[in-house]
């Protein structure tokens, strides 16, 4: 049986295409404005890596903000039940599951067999989300991709004082001014936005394991954050961009038509 | 053309030619410095004087006596000839030269009553990184108030992201918020950042700046309004700060409250600064200004 998952995100479409169970292919599309467009190229692109046709895919479920978008007339998932169902099997041991996305944060309660028990969610402010991160890289005159290993390297926790990203980015350029450290600054970045993302965790509570996924994942500096906020380590599965498309594909798969 | 900075708002300064500042008895300061703006009030007997009004740099002392220097020039005052000064704003603990600082809640409320007259109750200030709703009575004192300063949906800055974005100069957005057909929804996103991809994404739809301008007004009168309505308005309703002089929110506002606000009589940025210009008038009458040479 061949699945395709389809995770419509505010920047990012992933695809995961599963044969039994088994990732075959995967493609990933810049959402730009054109959602609908974005969204089939990258499915084209997972079924060109299994070399497949779309007529082969048996079932394909879509999330994220943008899923209504998603071809194929899929079956629509939650962004927090994908979330789940792909953390947990990557991470067998994921209990508590935080997913970082452009947009969104949200952190979800999961049980062992991968069903949601808790979640919250912040869609509404950007603070708690990728673009904060971006939005902070701007002011830094730093590639995103590079604030991450940039703020390991500060040798001092200093304060940010805004909450709001438009406030912390005019903070930023104050204390740049100010000849702090551009290191420095990139861990007050990260301690800020890893302080929002784990309160939330925390509502939902904290049991191990505590697996991060989404974009935001791959930034260093954030999940050295979120370690010193719950002074615990946490686990980044590999691609952790693809965990919640997977969970979309899994879905797929064990759904009856 | 591409370095223009649309967001920037005009500094400016006045003084009453109408008035010698050397016939009066108290000559008395106050200086507001926001986190956006700084403005200096000179009263000479309780009579606006002179004031000025201009962007706050990375330095708070600085700030303050720029804008102080700036509304005592071409007047035949120096500071020496103040009486008392006091400090306002987010950055008043940082003027070394006030003698006192006083909070801005206080002095926006005192200013609002000099500026629309006793008959105030409700002052709305809009200012730069902050929202505040403040009643008051026919004195000028605060009664109780609301504020939001942590986000910057509702504030002046979050317009100024706006003016940059669609490359429309500030002091032009109300207006041209006007010229569209129909009243478009406003924009569902409440944080600026989301609210900017989202004006991006209807100008890729082929909304004019006119209509993406009156979405984001109408969503930013909104805003506001659910936070007047937590407080609670009792008339006579006035509005302080920049936004004061945007009529595309403040229109938007006035219909969606169903409550007029009053004309304002005087630049509505110096709100602040003339309550504490006020406030430095009552501490020299209370024999508790400077000691002058």
């Amino acid at each position: 049986m061949i699945t395709a998952g389809i995770d419509v995100g505010a920047k990012w479409v992933k695809v995961v295409l599963l044969r039994d169970g088994e990732i075959i292919g995967r493609g990933r599309e810049l959402t730009g404005f054109e959602q609908k467009e974005s969204a089939s190229k990258a499915l084209a692109a997972a079924l060109q890596e299994a070399e497949l046709q779309e007529t082969h895919i048996d079932r394909t479920v879509a999330t994220g903000a943008g899923r209504n978008d998603a071809p194929g007339n899929p079956i629509e998932l939650t962004e927090v039940t994908a979330a789940a169902i792909g953390a947990v099997h990557v991470d067998g041991s994921a209990r508590t599951v935080i997913d970082v996305g452009a947009e969104e944060g949200r952190a979800v309660r999961t049980s062992e067999d991968g069903k949601v028990v808790d979640f919250a969610v912040n869609e509404k402010c950007a603070a708690g989300s990728g673009a904060f991160t971006e939005a902070m890289a701007r002011a830094l005159e730093t590639p995103v991709e590079q604030i991450g290993a940039l703020s390991l390297e500060s040798s001092q926790a200093i304060p940010m004082n805004a909450q709001c990203a438009v406030f912390a980015e005019s903070e930023v350029v104050s204390l740049l001014h100010a000849k702090t450290p551009k290191a420095d600054i990139a861990r007050a970045v990260h301690d800020a936005i890893a302080n929002r993302i784990v309160s939330m965790a925390r509502k939902v509570g904290i049991n191990e394991e505590v697996v991060v996924i989404g974009g935001v994942a791959r930034n260093v500096g954030f999940i050295d954050s979120v370690e010193r906020e719950l002074e615990l380590k946490v686990k980044v599965p590999e691609d952790p961009e693809y965990v919640s498309a997977l969970g979309a594909a899994l879905h797929a798969a064990n759904t009856e038509a | 053309m591409g370095e223009q900075e649309y967001w920037r708002w005009t500094e400016h300064r006045h003084h009453e030619e109408s008035i010698n500042p050397k016939d009066g008895e108290i000559v008395a300061a106050g200086i507001d410095v926001g986190s956006v703006s700084s403005q200096a009030v000179i009263m000479v007997d309780s009579q606006l004087y002179a004031f000025s009004s201009m962007r706050t740099g990375s330095d708070s002392p600085e700030s303050a006596s720029k804008a102080l220097a700036w509304a005592l020039e071409g007047t035949d005052l120096s500071t020496e000839d103040l009486d008392c000064v006091v400090g306002t704003g987010y950055g008043r603990v940082n003027i070394p030269f006030a003698d006192k600082a006083i909070t801005e809640i206080a002095c926006h409320a005192r200013g609002g009553n000099f500026m629309y007259g006793p008959s105030v109750r409700t002052i709305l200030d809009m200012g730069g990184q902050d929202c505040k709703i403040i009643r008051c009575d026919e004195k000028g004192k605060v009664g109780a108030f609301l504020m939001n300063d942590k986000c910057a949906a509702g504030t002046g800055r979050g317009m100024e992201v706006f003016a940059d974005l669609l490359a429309v100069p500030i002091e032009q957005v109300g207006e041209l918020s006007f010229e569209v057909d129909e009243e478009p929804d406003p924009v569902s996103s409440t944080c600026v950042v989301f609210a900017k991809s989202e004006a991006t994404g209807l100008m890729r739809q082929g909304w004019p700046k006119s209509k993406v301008l009156a979405a984001y007004c109408s969503a930013m009168a909104h805003r506001v309004v659910t936070l007047i309505e937590r407080l609670g308005i009792e008339k006579e309703f006035a509005i302080t700060g920049g936004i004061a002089k945007n009529p595309g929110v403040v229109k938007r506002l006035e219909q969606e409250l169903g409550v007029e606000a009053l004309k304002p009589r005087h630049d509505t940025q110096i709100a602040g600064a003339l309550g504490g210009a006020l406030f430095a008038t009552a501490l020299v009458k209370k024999g508790k200004g400077r000691k002058k040479k």
